[in-house]
């Protein structure tokens, strides 16, 4: 990639493991407390006929609130708070990227133009952007996949997979 | 001897050309699954289920149950010939699998660890053959109090036995527990936790976060230490398997201790990773040669190997008889059983006797298949691995959506999808453990509707979970799993001073 000019830059910490602890930690909590107060707007409490329908997840809520707090101080206070173990270093994290956004890029052209469509592009685009094969071999595999796919699941299992919102296999009659 | 009568009218069940020809192509299926980073047992057949609708039920589990047991057997291949453990439960075999592979031993390793994994799941087979219809009969007499605190102790095991924080571990499962929760309440129709957004009222289903955190997560760790696969080639002939049969006696105690190691932690849902390591480790600390391990002994491929298989075979007995999954893939099973139709739990043994018996003299096939398919056709699976990473990582995305798609054939899953694949990715970086929030979120409605019943019997008194011998038994137990870490901890003070 063309990024790995600086070797020792690809090398230091994005993130450390601190800081994500502490970010995942506050959103477990957020989480928790979002859980908690729907579920007490819904009544967390006893009913004529039982336990209303809130109770169960209101508990739920408030574990993981205890919990997370519980994470977060030791995240700040513990034995590991002063540590800088790294959580991701920078070159990892591209890399992990350059799956992670294509993969999301992809997922919105599901939304788009339809699995079999979006798949054979992704697959080309990855295979020629990340594993520099020809665009030909890409689109050729892409391409490929993309028709195996179609035959199994549409002719073969008769399950039909999504199309997109502009279906550009209209014309196929699917 | 009824459970042989029934055994023998599983095979029955069993032995038609159609059940055979999914079982082989489970097992192939299977392998290749556990071969590929970012596929593995849970999320394969998370992917495959949605195919498997309109089969007859038995069909179905014959083929899903041997895509498992060829992801177990998978993983060995690429632990020993490339030192990456494709699935979880076989880190461990890497240890001295890849030296000895590195030494040209790779036929050994690999005939040694498919032998000992056949040895740990027939074991555990046999072991579901005879207790699975007594542990059935006896939770036939459980209530929702006797059921919930089966659940409690499922749970509080996690905490009890986990190697991690507890509180990340409680602060996962009770994710996953949420996350059931969302949508319809099934007691009172009312609808819990979706914010007045429609598309949630189906809530989350567990096979979209299992592809998500266990595929599109592993794909991205798999990623970030930018893979490359070099490994080993190996061939295995009869010499050498002939040969490593024949010194496979002498270690009987290795792989006995392994199996009940392995048995163990399958039935209480420590899984197979777990097990893996401890039979590792037990086997380190009691071979004459312990020092030597970690540079390519046989005996520590076969220890963790039969335990993982073990263990992995025998989390099938608590799905079956109670409805508890031992493991997340024993977990999407139990999903199929839901979406086939088929009620999990101890009135299975009686109301589809078929379909538990030809699943257990399945299993016996199954295995008995695979050990052959993987034996004669290693040089294969291995050359899936060389095909470089940036063609087989979009493909198995692109699978991975699919498989997401067509669980509810719903768009929204697919963001899911990828939402849980980021969760994955930063859970398994932190700790935080994947498979009790994936049981909470299969077990989550059970496990409150039975809460709910429980309580609504008593009036609100929880004091009915002690209410006799057998639930409190049950529940003081769980209890002293979940405040394990603290007392061994006071244990541990204690005797410092």
């Amino acid at each position: 990639m063309a990024d790995n000019q600086d070797p020792s830059d690809a090398g230091r910490p994005a993130v450390t493991t601190r800081t994500m602890e502490i970010v995942v930690a506050l959103l477990f909590l957020l989480f928790g407390g979002v859980v908690a107060f729907d579920s007490y707007r819904l009544g967390a409490s006893w009913a004529e006929e039982g336990p209303q329908s809130g109770y169960f997840p209101f508990y739920i809520g408030l574990i993981i609130c205890i919990s997370s707090i519980v994470t977060l101080l030791q995240a700040q206070f513990g034995k590991a708070a002063g540590s800088n173990h790294t959580f991701v270093e920078r070159g990892q994290l591209k890399l992990m990227l350059s799956v992670l956004v294509p993969a999301a890029l992809y997922v919105l052209g599901i939304q788009l133009i339809g699995i079999y469509v979006a798949s054979a592009v992704y697959i080309a685009v990855f295979m020629a952007w990340l594993g520099r094969y020809s665009w030909f071999k890409g689109a050729a595999l892409g391409l490929a996949a993309s028709v195996s796919f179609f035959v199994m699941f549409e002719i073969w299992f008769k399950v039909p997979l999504y199309k997109g919102m502009f279906n550009p296999l209209d014309f196929l009659g699917y | 001897m009824e459970e042989i009568n029934a055994l023998f009218h599983g095979f029955s069940v069993v032995l038609t050309p159609f059940n055979l020809l999914l079982m082989m192509i489970g097992i192939v299926l299977g392998v290749i699954i556990g071969v590929l980073p970012g596929l593995g047992g849970a999320n394969g057949i998370a992917i495959l289920l949605p195919l498997t609708f309109s089969m007859p039920p038995t069909s179905a589990i014959i083929m899903l149950s041997c895509i498992y047991w060829g992801a177990l057997f998978g993983g060995a291949i690429t632990s020993i010939l490339f030192n990456i453990p494709g699935e979880p439960w076989s880190v461990a075999t890497t240890f001295d699998g890849y030296p000895m592979a590195q030494q040209g031993r790779a036929g050994e390793a690999l005939t040694g660890a498919f032998t000992s994994s056949f040895i740990g799941a027939f074991v555990a087979v046999v072991m579901i053959t005879f207790l699975a219809p007594l542990v059935a009969r006896f939770a036939l007499q459980f209530g929702p109090p006797e059921f919930f605190s089966v659940y409690f102790l499922t749970f509080c095991s996690f905490v009890g036995m986990g190697k991690g924080s507890p509180f990340k571990i409680l602060a996962a499962m009770m994710l996953g527990f949420a996350l059931a929760a969302v949508g319809m309440d099934t007691m009172t129709g009312r609808l819990r936790l979706n914010f007045g957004w429609t598309e949630l009222m189906r809530g989350f289903d567990f096979l979209i976060a299992v592809i998500g955190l266990f595929g599109i997560g592993e794909i991205l760790l798999s990623m970030e230490e930018g893979l490359s696969f070099t490994g080993k080639s190996a061939k295995l002939d009869l010499k050498i398997v002939l040969k490593t049969w024949k010194k496979l006696p002498q270690y009987w105690m290795t792989l006995v201790r392994s199996s009940l190691i392995g048995c163990w932690m399958g039935i209480t849902p420590a899984g197979a990773t777990p097990a893996s390591f401890m039979s590792y480790g037990v086997a380190k600390r009691l071979s004459r040669d312990g020092n030597k391990f970690g540079t390519g002994q046989f005996e520590g491929v076969i220890a963790p190997e039969t335990a993982a298989h073990a263990a992995g075979t025998s989390a099938l007995l608590p799905m079956l008889t109670l409805g508890i999954p031992g493991s997340p893939t024993a977990a999407v099973l139990l999903g199929g059983l839901l979406i086939w139709g088929l009620q999990p739990g101890p009135l299975l043994f009686v109301e589809q006797k078929d379909f538990v018996w030809g699943l257990i003299a399945s299993m016996y096939l199954g295995n008995i298949a695979g050990l052959i398919i993987v034996l004669t056709c290693v040089p294969l699976f291995a050359a899936i691995l060389r095909v470089p990473f940036s063609i087989i990582a979009p493909i198995i995305i692109v699978i991975c959506a699919i498989g997401a798609y067509t669980v509810h054939n719903a768009m929204l899953d697919i963001w899911f999808m990828l939402l849980f694949g980021v969760v994955g990715y930063v859970f398994k970086k932190l700790d935080y453990p994947m498979a009790p929030m994936v049981l909470a979120l299969v077990l989550g409605d059970r496990a409150e509707e039975n809460f709910r019943n429980a309580i609504k019997g008593s009036e609100g008194d929880l004091m009915v979970f002690f209410s006799n011998g057998l639930v409190g038994g049950i529940t003081a137990l769980a209890l002293l799993l979940l405040f394990w870490p603290l007392i061994s901890k006071a244990i541990a003070k204690l005797r410092g001073n």
